[in-house]
């Protein structure tokens, strides 16, 4: 479960590779500073073997060689006295390295600094330092004896050999435990070793790779924090989000996700979601309160009916009390059926569903058949109707064009004062066929102007209900006209009239 | 008793008025707010109905100028469920709230509570000696028998009874009984109150010379 998440999975890799990186580094670190430890150890031991019976050099070389003091120094000093005052004489060679050896070993061992020497011929035990372990076992002689030209090769690569006798083998390396040990077989098969116990060296070793290793465990630590403290931001603003979407989802659309700091790939997204959250609530809101006005509008009428039909049944009716009540019952019924209707074609057209047909027809044709249907209304309230029709060619759906027209038509002659006028024009400018219709009624507030074509928006809250209006026709006129790729707009003036604008492409 | 219908769409506010006279009671109509606000400060009425959707003054705000002078009971009709207006309707000062659609039974019973309970009248039932008045069921009884009255003598021994123990003028019985159409005919009370004394018996309600009617609590 816990693998599932993001900051998990990115802590593990960042957790494995760092480990792996340290661990590869202080393998490495710690093989080099072992590798220089024994190498440092194994030519000391080779300065040592060699300064025993080796020839010196030239004059200038024995400081070369190595500065400071050899190991046993007195020892040491006398073997190398002795190699470079032995003959060539082998034998005599020898004799002065036997010296030398056992006199190594009447010098305490703490001069010795760690060294001992051991001497044997033919693996017999000939001298051996004190501070020597007691059983040195005698080095194996497993190299064959090298060539003239094999030896110069030899790493112990001191050619100045005293004995004329034959060259050395070349010195062999091996370790015992804790003990580190060079030696060198003669051609007699006399052997001598060199001895170093490593336990300071091999003790400082492990505090290095303890000291390489707590180090390690520290940049991990610090590495997988750090880690851990990026994730951890990196992923808090899509913890917030999901937090949020979760309580949008959960019906609260009025969350929004909290983004401080927009100027990352997740704060841009945050912003875009906030924008898409809002918009939906403004739907949603939107869709609530057009199904809230729908239901309200309905409800006035069933009020109607049932107690209208409540109140004829209570007791024994006239006739013509009957017939009241029931003319009453269909005047609601007949609002319903608008109502229902005009809903109905809202969700048509909302969800597209509606087919506005593509075929020309004259825009002055249709208002003037418009203006015929509403006379009567007109003659009712005295309004007279002024038309001013050129003909307006234009493309789309003529019936639904005058339901646009008659909408405007009937609101102007609603709305209207008595004894008013209504105004209506067409004219084509510039391939848009434009339609006017102008009334000389009160007029639309300005605070109520922008929310005219809104669904069951009405400026004086009741007033249209009495006159049986549903307070959709605009809505519906401007869904019909923008689906023809039209507009619709108003302008109105307080007092003196509102005149509304259709334009759609002319033909 | 007299109640003001306040509701904009003439076909509910005829079949209110008509189903609340049937019910006794004298009824006044107005179509929008004005109206409303107008006659529900100048005259004297038991309950108001109030339609919240109204032309020119809306319900609120009939109801928030009406509460600075009157406290007479006020049901608020509303198309609009949500708690929000229910809350709102009763925190501006209504007594009850009634969602349209609704059953024309419900609204007259509402009714009957509300003015019952404006004049300290917690139960339907008033008993006044071996008389009973059930203003539920709108019957009256004597020594358990039932007693015929019209309606307008109902609600003239109603309001007596509700406000029994004291003097009632006849000012006051014209501006409850009586809607703004009747034509107040002095000597109708008379008639309405000889009626009942013939069915309830004469000292059921004594007249005040000079200030009015009374039902004189039991002792």
């Amino acid at each position: 479960m816990i693998f599932h998440s993001i900051r998990w999975r990115l802590q593990s890799w960042h957790g494995l590779i760092l480990v792996l990186v340290l661990a590869a580094f202080g393998y490495s670190a710690y093989s080099v500073a072992r590798d220089n430890q024994l190498r440092r150890i194994d030519e000391e031991l080779q300065h040592r073997l060699g300064s025993l019976f080796f020839r010196p050099g030239p004059p200038s070389r024995p400081p070369e060689r190595r500065a400071e003091p050899p190991p046993g120094p007195s020892p040491n000093d006398r073997g190398r006295d002795g190699g470079r005052e032995g003959g060539p004489d082998f034998t005599e060679f020898l004799s002065r390295l036997r010296e030398a050896v056992a006199q190594a070993g009447t010098v305490d061992s703490s001069q010795t600094n760690g060294f001992y020497y051991v001497l044997w011929q033919e693996g017999t035990l000939l001298a051996q330092s004190l501070n020597a372990p007691a059983d040195v076992p005698a080095p194996l002689r497993v190299f064959p004896w090298p060539e003239p030209e094999e030896r110069s090769k030899g790493p112990a690569g001191g050619g100045a050999f005293a004995g004329k006798s034959g060259p050395p083998q070349p010195p062999g390396t091996r370790e015992r435990g804790d003990v580190r040990e060079v030696f060198r077989y003669f051609p007699h098969g006399e052997c001598i070793l060199v001895g170093h116990f490593m336990a300071p060296e091999l003790a400082a070793m492990r505090r290095l790779a303890i000291w390489l290793g707590a180090a390690g465990a520290g940049v991990l630590l610090l590495g997988w924090a750090g880690g851990w403290w990026v994730s951890t931001r990196a992923i808090r603003p899509i913890e917030e989000i999901s937090a949020t979407a979760t309580k949008i989802a959960a019906g609260d659309l009025s969350q929004r996700i909290n983004a401080a700091d927009t100027d990352n790939e997740l704060g841009r997204l945050a912003g875009v979601l906030n924008s898409t959250f809002a918009r939906l609530e403004a739907a949603f809101a939107n869709q609530a309160r057009f199904t809230g006005d729908a239901s309200h509008e309905l409800r006035t009428p069933v009020s109607v009916i049932l107690s209208q039909t409540q109140g004829a049944l209570s007791r024994e009716r006239s006739g013509p009390d009957y017939r009241e009540a029931l003319e009453a019952c269909q005047r609601a019924a007949q609002r319903m059926r608008g109502l229902t209707e005009s809903l109905l074609e809202l969700a048509r057209l909302d969800a597209g569903q509606a087919q506005f047909k593509h075929e020309p027809f004259d825009l002055s044709q249709v208002t003037t058949d418009c203006i015929q249907l509403l006379r009567p209304l007109a003659n009712e309230r005295g309004i007279t109707i002024e038309s001013q029709l050129p003909p307006a060619p234009c493309v789309g759906d003529a019936q639904r064009i005058s339901q646009v027209a008659t909408n405007l038509l009937s609101n102007a002659i609603q709305f209207n004062r008595e004894h008013g006028q209504v105004k209506v024009a067409a004219r084509v400018e510039n391939g848009t066929a434009i339609l006017t219709v102008t009334d000389t009624g009160q007029g639309i507030p300005p605070d109520d102007l922008p929310h005219i074509f809104e669904r069951f928006y009405r400026v004086d809250k009741s007033r249209s209900r009495v006159q049986g209006r549903t307070g959709l026709g605009l809505a519906i006129a401007k869904a019909i006209v923008e689906g023809h790729g039209g507009t619709i707009e108003v302008a109105s003036h307080s007092g003196t009239g509102s005149a509304f604008t259709v334009r759609l492409r002319a033909r | 008793m007299r109640v003001l219908v306040v509701e904009d769409e003439p076909d509910l506010l005829g079949s209110l008025m008509k189903a609340l006279r049937e019910d006794g009671y004298a009824v006044d109509g107005a179509p929008d707010g004005e109206e409303g606000l107008y006659k529900a400060e100048n005259y004297e009425y038991d309950a108001l109905v109030l339609d919240i959707m109204l032309p020119m003054i809306d319900g609120w705000e009939v109801l928030r100028r009406l509460r600075k002078t009157k406290k007479t009971p006020v049901l608020m009709l509303t198309a609009r469920d949500a708690v929000r207006d229910r809350v709102r309707g009763l925190d501006t000062g209504a007594d009850d709230y009634l969602v349209k659609p609704f059953d024309l039974a419900e609204l007259l019973a509402r009714l009957r509570a509300l003015i019952r309970r404006a004049a300290s009248q917690a139960e339907p039932g008033i008993e006044i000696g071996d008389v009973v008045i059930d203003t539920a069921a709108r019957n009256v009884t004597r020594g358990g028998e039932p007693v015929v009255l019209t309606a307008r003598e109902y609600a003239l021994l109603e309001f007596l009874a509700l406000h029994r123990g004291t003097v009632v003028t006849r000012t006051m019985l014209y501006d409850h009984l009586f809607d703004e159409n009747d034509s107040t005919l002095s000597n109708l009370l008379d008639v309405h109150v000889s009626n009942i004394r013939k069915k309830l018996g004469h000292e059921f309600i004594t007249t005040r010379r000079g200030h009015g009617y009374c039902i004189e609590e039991p002792a």
